[in-house]
Order: C-alpha cells, then sequence, then structure tokens
C-alpha cells in the first residue's frame, strides 16, 4: 500500500504557515502521497500559500477559545473513525504541533517519533533518523506499531519548493465534544513585537550568552546585529535568567537556524545550544575560554574578552 | 492543594552521553542527577502549594533501575513523597508507554489538583509526553507555561506561542508543562538535604501498575541504525592580542555580507 494518504499539520505564526510547515508540505509530496493539510483557525487566510506549496486541500479546525492541541487531535480523530485515516501524519517540532501529536498519540493508540531531520519511506517501511548527542549521531528508527505513522520534524529539515499550485480548497471541521479536556480557554492573545529580520530566517545571526556578564551587555549585540541587518540571538542561559525573551533563544529548545553566518558571543557551546546553530555556513565564536566547546565547530574563533572585542568591531562597522 | 510533579533522572548532561550498543538507548547507569528541567516544576509546585497554604508535593519518576538520587534532590528541595517506577522491562519504552507508566503512578497517589511537568527532558527530548498524559488521565492541560498562578481554584497561565503569548485559564484538577526559567528553583538546605533520606519512594514495577506490554516488548518504534554524523571541522582559532576585530571584518568581507 504504501504512503497513499499524509497529512500535514501546518503551523501558522504571524498570519501565515511557518516555513518548516512548508518543508514538510514538499517533503510529503515528494513520497507520492496524496497530501492533506490541517490547520488550526482560519483557512481561508492561509490556503493560497499552503496551495502556492502544493496543498489541495486544507482541513481547518474552527477552535474557538480552546487550546489548538486537543481541538486539532479530536477534530484530526473524528475524521480517522469516519473512515480516512492517513498513513502518516507529518508535524512541525512546534509549540502546537507537538501538543496536537501527542494528544493523537493517545487518542489513535499509537507512539511518536520526534526531533527529526529526514524521514524514507520503503513500501510500508518508514524510518525516520534523529541527530542526538548535539548532532554527532544519527539514529535511524523504523515504526513497527501500525499507522497511522505520527513523525516531528526539526525546522530547515527539509527545502520548501514552490509548485505554484492555486488556492487550496478549505474544509472548515468543527471541534467535538472535548469534554473536561477542553476545559483550558484562552482568554487573551499577546503578539510580541519583534523588528528587524526573523531569528530563523536572518542571513545573519548574532548571539549572547553567559559570557556578556549582565543584561545590560545584551545591547552589543542588538547594535552589532543593527550593523549587520542580522537578527539578535541568545543561548538558554541568559533567557531563563531574563535578559531577553524566550523568542531570543537559539537551541534544542529554541529556534533552529541556519543563517550564512552565526556569530556567538559569550556561548560556551552546550549541546542544547549547538544543536540550534550547527547548520550555520560560517560560524565566528569569541569566548574568553580557549577549551569552549564552540570552537569545535568554529570556521573564525577569537580567544578573548568579548567586552574588548565587540565595541572595536562594532565601531570599525560603524565606520565604514 | 495537592501538587504532583513528573521527575527524570538522567545522567549528569555535564558529560557527553552515549549509547549501549546492545540496546541502543542512552546509558543510564550509575548515578542519574534530577534533570535540571524539573528542578523549575519542583520550585512551582513548592510554590503554589506555599501560597495556598495548604497541601503536598509529590514526586512520580520512571527508571530501568532503582536509582533514586535524583528523586532525592527534588526531596530535598521540599517535596513530600515519590512514586518511582523501577523496573528492567522499562527499558526501550516509548513516549507513549512513558506517558501511560507516570498517569499510572499518578492515579497511585490517587491524583491531584495539579500536575507539572518540563515541556522535554534534557537528555530525550522527546517533547510529547506531558501533554499525553494528559490525554491518558482525561484531563485538560496547559502546555509551555512561563507564569503560573492558581486564583479561587482556577489556573492562571501565560502560555508561551510562536507569535508571543496567550493568557489561559483553566479549572482544577490539570497538566501543566512549564519552561525553563518560569521560577529560580532553590537549593535545597542541608536540613532539607537530611530529612529527604527518611522521606518515603515507593518503589513499583509496570507490573503492579498494571501497565503492560512496556519496554521494547510494547514500543511501536525499534532502532534501525546509529551513525556517526560528518564532524564539523574547526577553523582558525586566534588569541585577542587587540586587533583580533580586524580578523573579524576581514571574514565577514571575504563572505561578502559587509
Amino acid at each position: 500500500m504504501g504512503m497513499n494518504n499524509i497529512w500535514v499539520f501546518a503551523q501558522v505564526a504571524n498570519g501565515a504557515p511557518t516555513s518548516g510547515s512548508l518543508e514538510l508540505l514538499t517533503k510529503a509530496r515528494s513520497m507520492g502521497a496524496t497530501v492533506s493539510v490541517w490547520v488550526a483557525g482560519d483557512g481561508a487566510a492561509v490556503a493560497g500559500a499552503l496551495g502556492e506549496f502544493g496543498a489541495s486541500k486544507v482541513f481547518a479546525v474552527s477552535y474557538g477559545a480552546n487550546l489548538a492541541g486537543v481541538a486539532v487531535a479530536s477534530a484530526m480523530k473524528a475524521s480517522i473513525d469516519a473512515g480516512q485515516a492517513p498513513d502518516l501524519v507529518m508535524f512541525p517540532q512546534s509549540y502546537e504541533g507537538r501538543d496536537v501529536m501527542a494528544r493523537l498519540s493517545v487518542k489513535v493508540g499509537r507512539t511518536v517519533l520526534t526531533n527529526n531531520v529526514e524521514i524514507v519511506a520503503d513500501g510500508e517501511s518508514v524510518t525516520v533518523t534523529t541527530p542526538i548527542f548535539g548532532g554527532n549521531t544519527l539514529v535511524a528508527t523504523t515504526f513497527t506499531g501500525g499507522t497511522p505513522y505520527l513523525a516531528a520534524f526539526r525546522p530547515k529539515s527539509f527545502v520548501p519548493e514552490s509548485v505554484a499550485g492555486s488556492a487550496a480548497e478549505v474544509v472548515v471541521v468543527n471541534v467535538p465534544d472535548l469534554g473536561v479536556t477542553g476545559a483550558a480557554q484562552v482568554i487573551a492573545v499577546h503578539v510580541e513585537e519583534t523588528t528587524g529580520p526573523k531569528l530563523d530566517e536572518a542571513n545573519i545571526v548574532v548571539s549572547g550568552g553567559r559570557g556578556l556578564g549582565e543584561s545590560a551587555k545584551y545591547e552589543m549585540i542588538e547594535s552589532l546585529a543593527k550593523l549587520l541587518k542580522a537578527a539578535p540571538g541568545a543561548s538558554r542561559a541568559i533567557v531563563d535568567a531574563g535578559w531577553v525573551p524566550y523568542s531570543y533563544q537559539v537551541g534544542q529548545t529554541g529556534k533552529v537556524v541556519k543563517p550564512s553566518v552565526y556569530i556567538a558571543c559569550g556561548i560556551s557551546g552546550a549541546t542544547q545550544h549547538m544543536v540550534g546553530m550547527k547548520g550555520s555556513k560560517n560560524i565566528i565564536a569569541i569566548n574568553k575560554d580557549k577549551e569552549a566547546p564552540i570552537f569545535g565547530i568554529a570556521d573564525l574563533g577569537i580567544v578573548g574578552d568579548l567586552h574588548k572585542v565587540l565595541p572595536k568591531l562594532i565601531e570599525a562597522l560603524q565606520s565604514r | 492543594m495537592n501538587v504532583i510533579v513528573c521527575v527524570k533522572q538522567i545522567p549528569d548532561p555535564a558529560n557527553l552521553g552515549a549509547l549501549d550498543p546492545s540496546s541502543n538507548t542512552l546509558k543510564r547507569e550509575g548515578k542519574l542527577i534530577l534533570d535540571e528541567s524539573d528542578s523549575y516544576g519542583v520550585e512551582m509546585a513548592l510554590q503554589l502549594v506555599a501560597t495556598a497554604g495548604g497541601g503536598e508535593v509529590s514526586l512520580v519518576s520512571m527508571a530501568p533501575n532503582s536509582e533514586t538520587s535524583g528523586l532525592r534532590t527534588a526531596l530535598a528541595m521540599g517535596a513530600a513523597k515519590a512514586v518511582l517506577v523501577s523496573d528492567p522491562a522499562l527499558l526501550g519504552s516509548d513516549a507513549l508507554t512513558t506517558a501511560k507508566i507516570l498517569a499510572a503512578a499518578v492515579t497511585r497517589l490517587g491524583g491531584a489538583d495539579l500536575i507539572i511537568a518540563a515541556t522535554e527532558s534534557s537528555d530525550g527530548y522527546t517533547g510529547t509526553v506531558p501533554e499525553q498524559m494528559a490525554e491518558v488521565l482525561g484531563l485538560p492541560s496547559v502546555t509551555f507555561a512561563k507564569k503560573v498562578s492558581v486564583e479561587g481554584g482556577v489556573l492562571k497561565v501565560d502560555r508561551q506561542t510562536e507569535d508571543g503569548y496567550d493568557e489561559v485559564t483553566c479549572p482544577l484538577p490539570a497538566l501543566i508543562s512549564v519552561t525553563a526559567g518560569v521560577v529560580e528553583p532553590r537549593y535545597p538546605s542541608f536540613k532539607g538535604i537530611m530529612a529527604a533520606k527518611s522521606k518515603p519512594v515507593d518503589e513499583v514495577t509496570a507490573a503492579d501498575l498494571g501497565v503492560t506490554p512496556v519496554g521494547w516488548a510494547g514500543a511501536g518504534q525499534k532502532v534501525s541504525s546509529v551513525t556517526q554524523a560528518e564532524a564539523r571541522a574547526a577553523g582558525e582559532v586566534i588569541e585577542d592580542d587587540g586587533e583580533a576585530f580586524a580578523k573579524i571584518v576581514t571574514f565577514l568581507e571575504g563572505l561578502k555580507v559587509i
């Protein structure tokens, strides 16, 4: 039978499908199957973009004030019970993607495989690949528990390719009765304004870590980023410390970035961080500890005090 | 208010991890420590119980051996007791089985007003177990909580989203997953460490909880290969002599990005 029917859950952010979602759509199409896309919320707003990347049908779950995870999973389960079971459901490794797949996993009695960067279907056998130990080791895992297989993928795993398709047909799906599991309700939505290029789309990323010493010194990262038209980023350490918002975080639990140039300032290179940036084409690292793991992957490593190096670098770039 | 926190005991992340070549699972031998991600949940639970003015914090954990050193850290912080599901048969358990086991351990404790987990562990980082547990237990859930309070029996959460955050309310009982940094975890006091030694840890097997099959037998997955990724070669590393900034400028010019 092979992969005849694939579902892709598309994450929507700032009114558009994320590039990670378009990657999955592209990959699903290449597997030669019928591909349907599920979204939480307004399908009409994203039908154009999803159609451009090859989706012919979008199931848009009208979830009201519910959290998307439980609502979309319940709608998917109802569709499966109605005889439309997919062979494979692909999710981006996003907040909503993880929630939908987790709830669906229990509803259909199938496990999940997450953090994948590759998928290969060979007849009915589906194998996904996950990097572990900061990407040093690749583990290939084959689903054995029967379909539908549930797999989540890290951003930047595949290259999104437009097929210049026309807008997808939107099928609005109502949420079945969630009972007590639907008791969580969203009462207000806050969008954090960001200026400059987006972290996961920027050509250059300048990130700061604990080596900055104090919160106020993050200004140096922002100044340098502005001069280079780069996006400012951060290690988990300074996000946890509250110096910058979570949306700045690069790493396993933050954003995965693959810019042309990544400049790591005062970041030692914990596995958690390296996973999120080692795919960058060029890496520059500034750190005072010459044993820091970041130097093991840097194309240009500066062993020194960033409080001396960065002001001079900023001044040199300003004077150009 | 009673709170149950899911905690994982993991190999010290300061050491490079390794796979057991016979089972292709993460090596979890020797001393295991409390996953730092879980210390936020433990702290959150202790604060909520203190604010409520009554109740206690309990722990649930799962390990293939009888390891308790990580649990003792959480008990030393102030948790009252723990259920440790310790069973060699658990080796190779997939995420769904893990969720069923932890949910059964929660039920063994008689449930709670609130169940807290980290968003993902620092060693396996599957990142779905809390939400799977909520579904197994038939509870509402709020994931990726970055600010949590309970007012009049209702949970109020700021939930991290792709765009910013949502304010979410939810009646109890419920399950939440909390992001790192949501609170500042306390260090166990000497008194706490001493008290933790005598706090009850109820050690049970998967069969005691009535969850079968588990481990490889119950897994919907099998590892088909393990390979080494192509290593990224290190480039030039120089000591700053006061002029290293110029090297960076030259490097960026070479890439034609400035």
